[in-house]
């Protein structure tokens, strides 16, 4: 199949497909309604189930029934929405089932505005839900990205038994790129019969549940939880670096749609003699921070500065990985403004004025 | 003289465990008529139930059945993802009156009028039991509770919701039973309803809803009889028994 | 290298789908192709206008700010979007609709009465297509060729005479910017 053009909502529900995924349960909710409206027509040709439920709150809990059923299983929204989904995600997180949650953010806070944003990192990264759960979240920059990230989303909740979180501001939905599908591979069908609630015909019952009011057997299930969010900073961390190599005197750090805007300034400013690159993370829980730590406390690095379609957010996490051993700076639009190259570059020239920067 | 012959045992899809449900709560009761329903039609093996907040949070160590536990409220999301994608099991909701009737309004609407082929058993005991006594959807009017100390004003709380009689005016086809198990004839009666609830679905026919008036003697303040009186004639009186809708008998229009 | 033309007017003009027939060229070259839309309450009845990247190398920015082409369907596309093309960038106005130019001395512009040469091939519907024509003859950021074998992949399967229709309102525009004095003065 030669590459397709297409809208990064409907790439992402064409790689729900791809990846296996049986059961879609959703609620519209502008900038991702194309998703579901994909869906609506693509589900029942792959005997696939599509329920438009009546909120969010529904949705994400009808995940948690299919999901303890042993199906593959998944869901969309935008930010309130995700707000609603936050008390699923607890839930399923408490009784390790996959699932994967793709949040196609827009701008907040309350209804906001539809367009992009960055403002749900926090939510993201911290867990929208209560208790003492992690997701682990993926953060796409182009829309082939966005594919092959969310297949990979169904692989990793099936290996983590977690739910796995995409998050793409509006752009990565609603922007049209090519896209190939030809080199996915569907990851395998997980066994669960150990534990999926299917019947309980020649097997003892399975109960799934998230109730444990014994204090010693939940603090050993928060110790479980905890050891599987260490084995992804082992195992999942992803990244990328652009014009690091040699190292940079002005070290950006960005993802998503922002960090190609970065990539835009950095080419720009590259032309121009100046010594600037890019940190990506792409896996932004677990957080890249050894990686960072290791380009960024590099002596030729003499500046940090993170871009965000937020007001601050992931710079919480960079602010953590550098320990204070770099001056970190800040740069954020919101409220749906995504920065243009050449607002970066009059930034990153403030910092380059000391002399540092300049190969000429 | 002969072997003694069993009259009356243990139903497989209980399992033996000791009740923590308090002396004179009737979900013991009708836990049993569920129980008693899936081994009849011989569905145990491939029922899945889910659990709900509330005292019945529980149930799952009672079910000797496939159980999922719910967020308050979802239970009907839950059985919803469950029926979708395993069409041929047999799945039930068994949610109390704080859970279904207040906090889970939207999830009992929508998979009603979806006609999800499920089935709810609703224990409406007008009172929230596991929180210790505070007021319900389903709490009578002047009825005293933690949060209505002066009983509850139907002026400011609105008057108990009749979720059987409710459910009944959507246009999807559904069975829709209300029953009580308070003296052993309205027992009888109460698993008739479970067990056509259970035929029904399947049968593949309906979404399928029994809600069942049961009594909570601690938070209600009474004894286990008062409470049999006072369920006969405040409760009964109220929320009136019967068949509100049936898939056999078209709506008139 | 990398080639930017940002397409702008009413919603119902077409606008989001000349840009993506211009991308599916792009991509048909082997190029890299981005299309970004404008989205949401303002698609409804107000300004549409999408933009579209063609580059030999990774897309960056999606943002565009300083579009190197823009091709105004409508007046206050005109006035909104004629201010932002680079220096030395191309502006394209649909003169059948609008009745003025931009008074900017450093770009180049070029007027394709777009409704009336659809008008006059009974085709209304398409002044998109006559936009797409001019804008493709005129600024080379695909080749003709390109752009009228995806117009035979998308138009081709369609019932009736469509593609027989499409393709002559895009020669029409493909002419008015080659140089037609009755179509362009520019």
């Amino acid at each position: 199949m030669p590459k397709k053009l297409m809208k990064g909502n409907e790439a992402i529900g064409e790689a729900a497909i791809v990846a296996g995924a049986q059961a879609y349960f959703c609620y519209p909710i502008t900038p991702q309604t194309e998703i579901a409206e994909y869906l609506a027509k693509r589900m029942p040709e792959v005997g696939g189930v599509f329920v438009q439920a009546e909120s969010e709150l529904a949705a994400s809990q009808m995940i948690f029934g299919a999901a303890a059923a042993g199906a593959r299983v998944f869901t969309t929204s935008s930010s309130p929405g995700i707000s609603l989904m936050g008390e699923a995600m607890s839930y399923i997180t408490a009784a390790e089932l996959p699932a994967v949650f793709i949040n196609i953010i827009r701008c907040g806070p309350g209804l906001g505005g539809i367009l992009p944003s960055q403002g749900d990192y926090l939510q993201a990264v911290k867990g929208a839900g209560h208790g003492d759960y992690k997701l682990l979240v993926l953060a796409p920059s182009t829309i082939q990205e966005a594919v092959d990230l969310t297949i990979e989303a169904f692989r990793l909740a099936d290996k983590y038994l977690n739910p796995v979180m995409l998050i793409g501001d509006g752009l990565i939905g609603q922007m049209m790129e090519p896209v190939d599908f030809e080199s996915c591979v569907k990851p395998p069908r997980l066994d669960c019969s150990a534990w999926a609630t299917t019947g309980c015909a020649g097997r003892e019952p399975h109960i799934v549940k998230t109730l444990f009011l014994d204090p010693n057997v939940l603090e050993e299930r928060n110790r479980r939880l905890k050891a599987k969010y260490e084995r992804m900073a082992r195992e999942e961390i992803r990244f990328e670096t652009y014009g690091c190599d040699p190292p940079p005197d002005l070290l950006f750090a960005a993802y998503g749609t922002t960090a190609r805007v970065v990539r835009t300034a950095v080419d720009r400013l590259r032309e121009e003699g100046a010594s600037v690159g890019l940190f990506r993370p792409i896996s932004v829980f677990p957080f890249p921070d050894d990686a960072l730590r290791q380009v960024a406390h590099q002596p030729q690095v003499h500046n940090v500065l993170v871009v965000e379609m937020s007001m601050g957010q992931m710079l919480e996490d960079v602010q953590s990985a550098l320990q204070g051993r770099r001056p970190l700076h800040f740069y954020g639009r919101g409220g749906g403004n995504v920065p243009a190259p050449e607002e970066l570059i009059d930034e990153a020239k403030k910092l380059l004025g000391n002399g540092h920067g300049g190969k000429k | 003289m002969s072997a003694p012959t069993t009259i009356f045992r243990r139903p497989e899809a209980l399992r033996d465990a000791f009740t923590h449900y308090c002396p004179g709560c009737t979900h013991g009761i009708i836990h049993r008529l569920v129980a008693e329903t899936l081994d009849e039609l011989g569905l145990r093996e491939r029922t899945i139930g889910i659990a709900p907040v509330g005292c019945s949070v529980l149930c799952y160590n009672y079910f000797n059945c496939d159980m999922q536990e719910a967020a308050h409220g979802r239970a009907p999301a839950l059985a919803t993802g469950v029926k979708r994608v395993l069409p041929d099991r047999i799945v039930f909701t068994y949610q109390g009156d704080g859970d279904l009737a207040s906090i889970g309004t939207a999830e009992i609407i929508h998979a009603a009028n979806r006609g999800e082929k499920f089935t709810t058993i609703f224990v409406n005991n007008a009172i929230y039991g596991m929180t210790g006594g505070q007021m319900a959807p389903t709490t009578m009017p002047n009825q005293v509770t933690t949060t209505c100390p002066r009983g509850r004003d139907v002026n400011t709380a609105g008057w108990p919701i009749p979720v059987a009689d409710v459910l009944a005016q959507l246009r999807t086809p559904a069975y829709i039973e209300r029953v009580a198990v308070h003296t052993p004839r309205y027992t009888v009666q109460a698993k008739r309803a479970i067990r056509q609830a259970f035929q029904y679905q399947a049968e593949n026919r309906c979404y399928s809803f029994v809600e069942v008036l049961s009594t909570c003697p601690t938070n209600w303040g009474k004894t286990p009889n008062e409470s049999v009186q006072w369920l006969e004639d405040v409760m009964v009186p109220y929320f009136k028994l019967g068949l509100k809708k049936s898939p056999d008998r078209p709506p008139v229009e | 290298m990398q080639r930017e033309v940002t397409f702008a007017g009413f919603g119902g003009q077409g606008i989001m789908t000349a840009g993506k027939l211009l991308a599916l060229a792009g991509m048909a070259e082997g190029k890299e192709v981005c299309w970004i839309p404008s989205y949401g309450p303002e698609m409804r009845g107000g300004t549409a206008y999408c933009t579209v990247v063609v580059a030999d190398r990774l897309i960056g920015s999606p943002i565009v700010n300083d579009p190197e082409n823009v091709f105004a369907f409508n007046r206050p596309s005109l006035d909104k979007f004629a201010p932002r093309v680079r220096t030395g960038g191309l502006l394209l106005i649909n003169s059948s609709l609008i009745d003025v130019r931009s008074p900017r001395q450093d770009i180049s512009q070029v007027l394709v009465p777009c409704n009336d040469l659809a008008n006059q091939l009974k085709n209304g519907r398409s002044i998109n297509i006559v936009g797409l024509g001019a804008f493709v003859a005129r600024s080379g950021m695909v080749s003709l060729e390109a752009q009228r074998s995806v117009l035979h992949k998308e138009f081709g399967k369609k019932k009736g005479d469509v593609l027989t229709a499409t393709l002559e309102v895009f020669e029409a525009g493909v002419r008015a910017a080659q140089g037609d004095k009755e179509a362009v003065r520019g």
